[in-house]
């Protein structure tokens, strides 16, 4: 009943051409354009309010776009069940009373179908999941009981028992301690493995640098994306950040004002 | 012990305290069980809307029918369909604020049913048995309606268990799995309207949103399970029933406040039984 398109190939998993969103008369997004090839990493970073997590919304298909087009295999997000979009944690109840196999479980409602009870195979797939992010010990806990790295965790492996292959996470490393973050992305290094495509909203330029393959400079606009060496310049920053940001004179060294403000990114439903 | 059974069984030998009990046990479990998505995604406030806006279309029926009580349940069931869906329409569209616009609507339609049942000269009888309930004279056929439409509701809430709790939980999740989103949320919203109508004549409008909202979040302190939740809920709204009707008989209250009060007190119980633990 649920609609599932067929991939084509020899299409990008994501394109998207001249994508201009607008909200109340203001630009969210403006005449976004770029596509991504299957497996990559990719990290956006822009401030606060420069429209990740709006570009996240249209490209999963919850926002429809203003102008310009969004396609996934060559068709529309709204058919597709193999975007997997991983909330900000601040936007999740947590008192929910639900456990960590059942969050991982809802991974799978749209394979099962209206009226049918997951069988064997959901539940191979979500053990599966769990022992791939290795919180396994922790499906019975109810989800207050984690700690942010582990809700995180949770959140890849709902993606992953939904047999994601474009995961989109807004700013999964916000509010994690250093060890917490590391583990997220050396989990993200070893989904590479699995070609699944992660897009990832960031504030930590250095990570961005050290773990993705390609930046993405979101303002609004697309200020630059290529390679961490090409994008990572102090023009580019600054054209980013504005007055925000301060360079350290000489060196690619970057202070930032504006970070890891939980939860006060533009959320628009 | 011969005195506490002959206290127990006395209240039954009574046709209408059987068929009272029976309404408020089934009553009670249906209202808990759908009270669980209420108390989840916040919509106490629109619960307690909905039973207040369906007044005039009860007074309608009344006045239409020249008092008799037997086709209220149908023009109950019709008004609060109505009703759910178009409040849902104003939340999601409103210019004012959602609450405001909520608050407007319901307090002008209770008004309008007020005023309509007003024009009756025994009216201040007949008000009171809509606002509060009068499950002591709930007739056989009465009885049947209950049963089949609380138990379709029953249905339903358990055939979209898994779309219902995913939706609940992270609406975007539901839209990126494709899941008929706004399909699901009116069929929560029609839920939610029947078993409000079916409520009716034990609880009453006034009263309503406690049969919604109090046994399950007696429940919500409990546990950390959904399904868990559903049915403590379910357990505690069937003994508020129970216990409600005997303090009803001995204490000559009325009933669907006897009801009401007796789950108040289990959820404050639970409530100084949580905190108590330190939890």
């Amino acid at each position: 009943m649920y609609p599932h398109t067929h991939h084509k190939t020899n299409q990008p998993i994501l394109d998207v051409s001249h994508l201009t969103m607008r909200y109340n008369g203001r630009v969210a997004l403006e005449d976004l354009t770029f596509h991504l090839h299957e497996g990559e990493r990719i990290a956006v970073v822009g401030p606060n309010g420069a429209g990740k997590s709006t570009l996240f919304k249209v490209v999963a298909g919850v926002l429809q776009p203003n102008i310009g087009e969004v396609n996934i295999y060559g068709s529309r997000p709204r058919g597709h069940l193999c975007i997997g979009y991983i909330p900000q944690r601040s936007q999740v109840d947590w008192t929910f009373p639900v456990s960590v196999a059942d969050v991982v479980m809802m991974g799978r409602s749209a394979k099962l179908g209206p009226l049918n009870w997951p069988h064997k195979k959901d539940w191979d797939f979500v053990n599966h999941a769990l022992e791939t992010v290795e919180i396994s010990n922790l499906a019975s806990r109810q989800i207050s009981q984690l700690s942010g790295g582990q809700q995180q965790r949770m959140f890849i492996a709902r993606a992953l028992a939904q047999e994601a292959e474009l995961m989109l996470m807004d700013e999964p490393l916000t509010g994690l301690d250093t060890p917490s973050q590391e583990g997220i992305l050396s989990l993200l290094d070893r989904l590479k493995k699995e070609n699944v495509t992660v897009m990832v909203a960031t504030h930590d330029l250095d990570q961005a640098a050290t773990h993705f393959d390609r930046i993405m400079l979101l303002n609004h606009r697309i200020v630059a994306f290529g390679n961490p060496d090409e994008v990572l310049h102090t023009d580019n920053l600054l054209k980013a950040y504005g007055g925000r940001l301060k360079p350290v004179d000489g060196q690619n060294i970057l202070n930032m004002d504006d970070c890891c403000d939980e939860g006060d990114d533009d959320h628009t439903h | 012990m011969t005195i506490l059974i002959n206290l127990l069984l006395q209240p039954l030998q009574y046709e209408f305290m059987q068929r009272g009990m029976l309404a408020a046990v089934l009553v009670g479990i249906v209202c808990a069980v759908v009270g669980t998505y209420v108390v989840l995604r916040g919509m106490a406030f629109f619960g307690d809307a909905l039973a207040h806006t369906i007044l005039p279309g009860i007074a309608l029926g009344y006045l239409v029918s020249g008092g008799a009580r037997d086709t209220l349940f149908w023009w109950a069931l019709g008004t609060s369909i109505v009703a759910a869906l178009g409040i849902g329409a104003i939340s999601k569209n409103s210019q004012i604020k959602e609450d405001t616009a909520i608050g407007i609507i319901f307090a002008g339609m209770f008004a309008l049913g007020i005023a309509l049942i007003s024009t009756v000269r025994s009216y201040a009888v007949d008000l009171s048995h809509f606002l509060f309930g009068d499950v002591l004279s709930v007739s056989t056929q009465s009885l049947w309606l209950i049963l089949i439409f609380g138990g379709l509701v029953l249905l339903i809430v358990f055939a979209f268990y898994k779309e219902f709790m995913t939706l609940s939980f992270d609406p975007i999740l539901a839209t990126t799995l494709r899941l008929p989103v706004s399909l699901l949320n009116n069929l929560l919203l029609t839920l939610i309207a029947v078993t409000v109508a079916v409520s009716l004549q034990t609880v009453g409008v006034a009263l309503m949103v406690a049969m919604l909202v109090t046994p399950a979040a007696t429940a919500y302190l409990l546990t950390h399970r959904l399904s868990h939740m559903m049915l403590i809920a379910a357990i505690f709204a069937s003994l508020s029933g129970i216990i409600g009707l005997y303090l009803s008989f001995y204490l000559s209250i009325a009933s669907g406040a006897a009801i009401v009060l007796t789950a108040t007190v289990f959820f404050m119980i639970a409530f100084g039984w949580k905190r108590l633990k330190g939890t």
